[in-house]
């Protein structure tokens, strides 16, 4: 008699399908959605901040006026009066541009797909910052290739343990295909690579024939300083950059863009296509009416202010409420703090305690692939209001209190304890 | 006659996700079978809900706290509401394993040896002095878990002296109790148990083997990892008794409806009633659904006939279910 699996089709699967499993932790986060839970987790902009209504007219708007070709099927590299639009806003990071080598896509999430499917084959190296953009991380492993960290301190990518990995990996024979980072107000990690690394890390790539991967939807949500220049503004062929509307106007129209050296753009297009024929032409219409209608850079600054406002609430309540031996990093703009716990404390453990007391963030050891991270952990803080992020930090204190307080009862050996020993476990949308 | 059902599904426990997963699932079936289902999660508009709709009954597909420890079943008896499953007051006690396996032993049927401490006896004893006791009277393996709760959560096997300590760090990450019990080497059991208003029945018993020999969260929960037989390959009369204890387990904890009774079946035949669940999974992976597939029955129908017997037993006896 045989059992079932309840899968009849298991013995079908990709190979590269083969570690990937339902996460513990993906489960309880289906907590954090209740409106009792301060959520400190996921990276969601506060889209209520737009102008809805005046967004619901130019839609309405396009739809009249533009939908027989709106509503139609586009082209694979995108809207051409959109990529002009795209130029104008990489423009303020000093890139300049051709629409002939932008391709857009279903947010940038899915340029990184297209980049890993036409570059990454099993076993390929890639370097990425420690710790590293979770979705980035998810899609090179589905590419099964291997994430090498760099390390990074509070000016982001160190350039002498970028050089470190790169002299590593080329006496081991091994060519890396390219660095992917994320230069400004980095998810996780917060902070920002300073411009004088930029260059250092550009002379780099140019002596080691660097291919770099730039990720860059948060460079125009500074708190502080205007834009910083873009690497791919020191670079043009050295660089593939990547860029979205998901946090400078909204996440659901899904619409992000690549900008590559025209021989890549070209297999970009037919990569594009292969997957999505064309990203949505309705999505793109509205992206664009709203960029040239709407005083858009407006709007960025006032994301940038709320943003701003729940940074500042979110360092003023961690520096009156965390306990000693906790560290974090000071963000100068974009979402995202991270935090370093005490020595033998486990932040992907403490979850349950943490969703008892009512509070999610997100555990460290997602944000790299060497199973490293498990004193870290990420705050967001794009979300909540400034009066439940104090709230939620409050309640992390509590949880911090606990723990450590549990940790000390039954001593050094506590912390080795294994939460979950499977693959790769795929981040919900709510979490990158 | 035309019902309508209320399935609660949701809330604010850990297993959040299993709960609205089994709800869909159980709404699905139910409407299959002719009721009109809706759902609803456990939440503060729950009772202005119930005041609004006032369905003809209530199907419980919350798991944790609320579901099964007997909290949302009193405060549906003092609604009015009928619900499927076992009472408040036999739920507070089956969700409490201590209690529960205190119960069994009182009443013969056999349980794994255990320890049951909330986490300020370590403080105040010194936690290596307890554990020290512990694995004395014990020994080796053992078994951690949370003394409240299921899916696996926070359960961890301790082959090794020098795991324990990490193993209730992350137990009473979800529980300020943990339930330390002798690891007995087995197969996996489970065993659904119905009553339709003629007494308790055993389902075919369904028979667990996860792909890396341990059934965790995700060898529950992710389809391929884990295979199930169902009815479990025992012998006819290893697999009488294993139904026996379960309708006796059943019985000794006064559930009533349905209920899932969790074992540990020897290699040389030997039972032992692990836990027992008042508000079973109820999702594409879950074994009562599998278990009442085996059976050539219907959940739906099921689940439809135990809604028909909670609204009568509502008319006949309006207290039938207060604490």
């Amino acid at each position: 008699m045989s059992g079932t699996t309840l899968d009849d089709y298991t013995d079908r699967y990709a190979q590269r399908m083969r570690g990937m499993a339902v996460s513990e932790i993906r489960a309880l986060f289906a907590v954090a959605s209740r409106p009792e839970v301060v959520s400190l987790a996921g990276g969601m902009p506060f889209v209520s901040a737009l102008p809805l209504d005046e967004i619901a007219e130019l839609t309405a708007k396009a739809i009249r006026e533009k939908g027989a070709v709106a509503l139609q099927y586009g082209s694979g590299q995108g809207d051409p009066r959109l990529r002009e639009l795209i130029c104008e806003v990489m423009a303020l990071e000093g890139i300049d541009a051709s629409a002939e080598d932008i391709v857009v896509t279903v947010g940038s999430q899915q340029g990184l797909d297209l980049i890993s499917r036409i570059f990454l084959d099993p076993g390929d190296v890639v370097l990425a910052e420690a710790p590293s953009y979770v979705g980035a991380l998810g899609t090179f492993a589905a590419a099964q290739a291997e994430v090498v960290h760099v390390a990074m301190d509070a000016d982001g990518l160190q350039p002498e343990a970028l050089r470190a990995a790169l002299e590593k990996l080329r006496v081991e024979g091994r060519r890396v295909k390219f660095l992917y980072t994320v230069p400004n107000f980095h998810n996780p990690a917060g902070v920002t690579l300073s411009e004088a690394r930029r260059d250092e890390v550009m002379a780099l790539a140019e002596e080691h024939d660097l291919l770099v991967i730039e990720d860059n939807p948060y460079g125009l949500l500074g708190f502080e300083d205007a834009p910083g220049r873009a690497l791919r503004a020191r670079s043009h062929d050295r660089v593939i950059y990547l860029g979205s509307f998901s946090k400078t106007f909204a996440a659901g129209l899904r619409t992000g863009w690549v900008l590559a050296p025209h021989a890549v753009r070209e297999k970009l297009v037919l990569v594009n296509e292969a997957q999505v024929l064309s990203p949505s032409l309705f999505t793109q219409t509205v992206v664009t009416e709203y960029l040239e209608h709407h005083p858009w850079r407006d709007q960025v600054k006032v994301f940038r202010e709320l943003y701003r406002e729940r940074r500042d609430a979110t360092l003023d309540a961690l520096s009156t409420m965390m306990p000693p031996g906790v560290t974090w990093t000071h963000p100068r703009g974009g979402f995202y703090v991270w935090m370093t716990l005490p020595p033998g404390m486990d932040s992907k453990a403490m979850i349950p305690r943490a969703l008892t007391h009512k509070v999610a963030y997100v555990p460290g050891v997602g944000f790299y692939s060497d199973g490293s991270g498990q004193r870290e952990l990420r705050l967001s803080y794009c979300y909540p209001e400034p009066a439940r992020i104090r709230e939620g930090i409050r309640r992390l204190a509590a949880v911090l209190s606990e723990e450590t307080e549990l940790r000390q009862v039954f001593g050094a050996r506590s912390s080795t304890v294994e939460f979950s020993r499977r693959g790769v476990e795929t981040p919900g949308p709510e979490l990158t | 006659m035309s019902r309508r059902v209320l399935v609660l599904a949701g809330g604010l426990s850990y297993e959040r996700d299993v709960s609205l997963k089994s709800g869909r699932r159980a709404a699905d079936a139910l409407r299959r079978a002719g009721v009109e289902a809706t759902i609803r999660d456990a939440d503060s508009g729950l009772l202005a809900a119930l005041d609004a709709e006032r369905p003809d009954a209530v199907v419980i597909a919350l798991h944790g706290a609320i579901g099964e420890d007997g909290a949302l079943r009193g405060v549906l008896d003092l609604v009015g509401v009928p619900y499927v499953g076992p009472s408040a007051q036999a739920s507070r006690v089956a969700w409490d394993k201590p209690s529960a396996k205190a119960e069994l032993r009182e009443a013969g049927i056999p349980t794994p040896d255990w320890v049951a401490l909330p986490h300020e006896t370590f403080r105040e004893l010194g936690a290596q002095a307890v554990l020290d006791r512990i694995l004395d009277r014990l020994g080796l393996p053992l078994m951690v878990k949370p003394a409240q709760g299921g899916s696996g959560l926070g359960a961890h096997a301790v082959y090794v002296a020098e795991e324990l300590p990490a193993a209730m760090v992350g137990c009473f990450g979800y529980g300020d109790t943990a339930l330390i019990e002798r690891f007995v080497d087995g197969t996996d059991i489970a065993v659904s148990v119905v009553d339709t208003g003629n007494g308790p029945i055993a389902l075919p018993a369904v028979e667990i083997v996860p792909a890396n020999g341990v059934y965790d969260y995700e060898a529950r929960y992710t389809a391929g990892t884990t295979t199930w037989h169902a009815p479990a390959r025992l012998a006819p009369a290893v697999a009488q008794r294993v139904a026996s204890i379960a309708v006796a387990a059943h019985r000794a904890l006064g559930l009533g409806d349905l209920s899932r009774v969790d074992l540990l079946v020897t290699r040389d035949g030997g039972v032992h009633v692990l836990e027992v669940n008042v508000s079973p999974g109820l999702t594409e992976t879950s074994l009562l659904p599998m278990a009442v597939h085996a059976a050539g029955l219907d959940l739906g129908v099921l689940l439809r006939d135990l809604v028909d017997l909670a609204i009568t037993r509502a008319g006949s006896t309006p207290a039938a279910h207060s604490a």
